[in-house]
């Protein structure tokens, strides 16, 4: 074989450079395709929908006249049902992560556990909402209500909070167990007033990025077969005629955010248009602080804690 | 006393842990158990050859086909976006990218990663559908093809980030074997540091399958609810999950054959998943690479 010249080995080199900037571009591409979704998604939002930007698009029950339709029902709605989510999720996901991290022995059981949740993640929204249908609404009797939509996203974040919770508690080091135990405290009472503090703020951020993900959803809400139409808020604690109870909310109907949008984007007639733009923009804007609030939280922890 | 209240918490714990346990079992059980019925009164060989689907007519036909073409063009559609674009962006940000460009990058994907999907299925017909008409002008109002494409770009970050990390997991040695021996950094991208992910990749592609099956606002809006066997994007179909949410907005009655066909394609649903999954596993077991 003939030895490459000079000028043949600088023109392989300038191919390969070339190539490498080719490939540097179309990486670039791909991403501004990404952030250009972005961008266009809001923009048209806002250019849509800011004629209804008014005080009255957000104390304005649904109509069918568009220009007085209003997300009052949609937004206390959703409120509500992540209120719900919250107490059930919270409780149940850091319990279940605190079992798998300072308990859990390594056997078959907790095998089980462990490839469950990280099986449950994968499965599609929309079953859950059938599991709620049959489940909640059906076997319980709790009805298409706030109750039953709470509940069934609570099982959806589930895994989120088990995680975010099994990661936070795995990041304390073993000195801080070893030492409250040194002085005596029990396996609970170590978890107590140690290894839950200070795994709170990832808990924490866990528990947005879970709500924030139920806060979105419409598919398993839509499958219990929340309305569409509701022109009344839940009965307040104490009040109306009889009096409400404590919790008589829990049992109401409600319409939450998505549903709102979904149902203005299906009617042909594009009034409803400016009404689906405006509204998607206020669920963004739910969803995108919660993000930056969680990211935050997450910036925040990594410069504060130092083992 | 302090041991009793000690096994009490344990014992509570356990029980946490067990729930999303017993929300598998509830799922399989309800699932299966409506199926039953469904069964029952239709037979599983005309569910799975017949060519109509139209439970609520007269002349019922429960062609489960129907519904599972639809989603396979959708889904066919979304990882033909969502596969390369994703793949190259984590190339890209494992092998390219400085520090600086990746701090941007990373919460840009996390912000699409985070958009609900109902805003995706807004966005699909009233923005993307429009601008598709101008170049295809006989596509309908509603296609597979627009809903597609926006769920590709929503699947975009699960691929990226994913992907980005098995390949970040690859060993600096490698790279720096490749380097020595005169390689270009497309070059060991491609040829040894892709290699060394495949696993990986590989299940972050199932991951993405598994989605887009699964995934329901973005074709409820955009592409029709209308059952249609077809394999051409350019036509509006419906999907098995869109069907769900057709029936879900009606008002069946409690254990009707109506009621009842949304567990059976529900079932379906999950048994698809379920199949991804295990693949995935499988993938990812057998292609592991150790250093």
């Amino acid at each position: 074989m003939q030895p490459l010249t000079n000028e043949q080995i600088r023109a392989v080199i300038a191919r390969g450079k070339l190539k490498d900037t080719i490939f540097k571009g179309l990486g670039l591409f791909c991403l501004s395709i990404a952030l250009l979704v972005i961008v266009a998604l809001i923009a048209d939002m806002v250019i849509k929908g800011s004629e209804r930007f008014t005080l009255d698009f957000f104390l304005n029950f649904a109509s069918r006249r568009a220009t007085q339709a209003g997300i009052l029902s949609a937004w206390v709605g959703s409120l509500l049902v992540m209120l719900v989510t919250a107490l059930a999720a919270v409780p149940l996901g850091v319990a279940a992560g605190l079992y798998l991290e300072e308990y859990a022995k390594r056997n078959w059981l907790t095998h089980v556990i462990e490839v469950n949740i990280s099986n449950l993640a994968a499965v599609p929204s929309i079953v859950y909402g059938l599991l709620a249908l049959g489940i909640f609404v059906y076997q319980f009797g709790f009805g298409q209500s706030i109750l039953s939509a709470g509940l069934t996203l609570a099982l959806l974040i589930l895994p989120i909070i088990i995680v975010a919770t099994r990661e936070a508690i795995r990041a304390i080091p073993a000195m801080i167990r070893e030492g409250s135990m040194a002085v005596g405290a029990t396996r609970w009472q170590t978890c107590r007033y140690h290894i839950i503090p200070y795994a709170m703020p990832g808990i924490l951020t866990g528990v947005i990025i879970g709500l924030a993900r139920a806060i979105g959803e419409t598919a398993p809400i839509i499958t219990i077969g929340a309305l569409t139409f509701i022109a009344f808020l839940p009965p307040v604690p104490f009040t109306g005629e009889p009096p409400a109870g404590l919790f008589d909310w829990v049992m109401s109907p409600f319409t939450v955010m998505p549903i709102q949008i979904f149902n203005w984007t299906s009617r042909p007639d594009p009034a409803f248009e400016v009404n689906a733009a405006a509204a998607g923009f206020v669920l963004m804007f739910m969803v995108l602080s919660m993000n930056a609030v969680a990211i935050w939280l997450r910036y925040k922890m990594r410069k504060n804690i130092k083992w | 006393m302090r041991n009793v209240s000690e096994r009490l918490i344990e014992a509570l714990l356990l029980g946490a842990a067990a729930v999303s346990v017993l929300t598998t079992v509830g799922i399989v059980y309800v699932l299966v158990s409506e199926s039953i019925h469904f069964f029952q009164q239709v037979s599983i060989v005309d569910f799975l050859t017949d060519t109509q689907w139209t439970p609520l007519f007269d002349d019922a036909h429960f062609g489960i086909m129907v519904l599972v073409s639809g989603t396979v063009v959708s889904s066919v559609v979304a990882l033909a976006v969502a596969v390369p674009m994703g793949t190259i962006i984590a190339i890209y940000l494992s092998e390219f990218a400085n520090s600086k460009v990746r701090e941007i990058a990373k919460p840009i994907l996390e912000l699409l990663g985070g958009i609900p999907t109902i805003v995706f299925g807004y966005f699909a017909l009233l923005v993307v559908t429009p601008i598709l008409q101008v170049i295809f002008p006989e596509l309908p109002g509603f296609s597979l093809l627009s809903a597609g494409l926006v769920m590709g770009i929503m699947i975009v970050p699960y691929i990226a980030s994913l992907s980005e990390d098995a390949m970040r997991a690859v060993p600096m040695s490698l790279r720096e074997g490749a380097y020595a021996m005169g390689s270009t950094r497309l070059y060991t991208a491609l040829h040894v540091v892709v290699p060394a992910a495949f696993s990986g990749l590989a299940a972050s592609y199932i991951l993405a399958i598994s989605r887009a099956v699964g995934e329901t606002m973005i074709l409820a809006v955009a592409a029709g609810m209308q059952p249609n066997l077809t394999w051409n994007p350019m036509e509006p179909a419906a999907t098995i999950t869109s069907y769900i949410v057709q029936v879900a907005l009606g008002d069946l009655p409690h254990g009707s054959i109506g009621y009842l066909t949304i567990f059976a394609a529900g079932l379906t649903l999950l048994l698809i998943t379920l199949v991804f999954n295990i693949l995935g596993q499988w993938l990812r077991a057998k292609f592991r690479e150790n250093y």
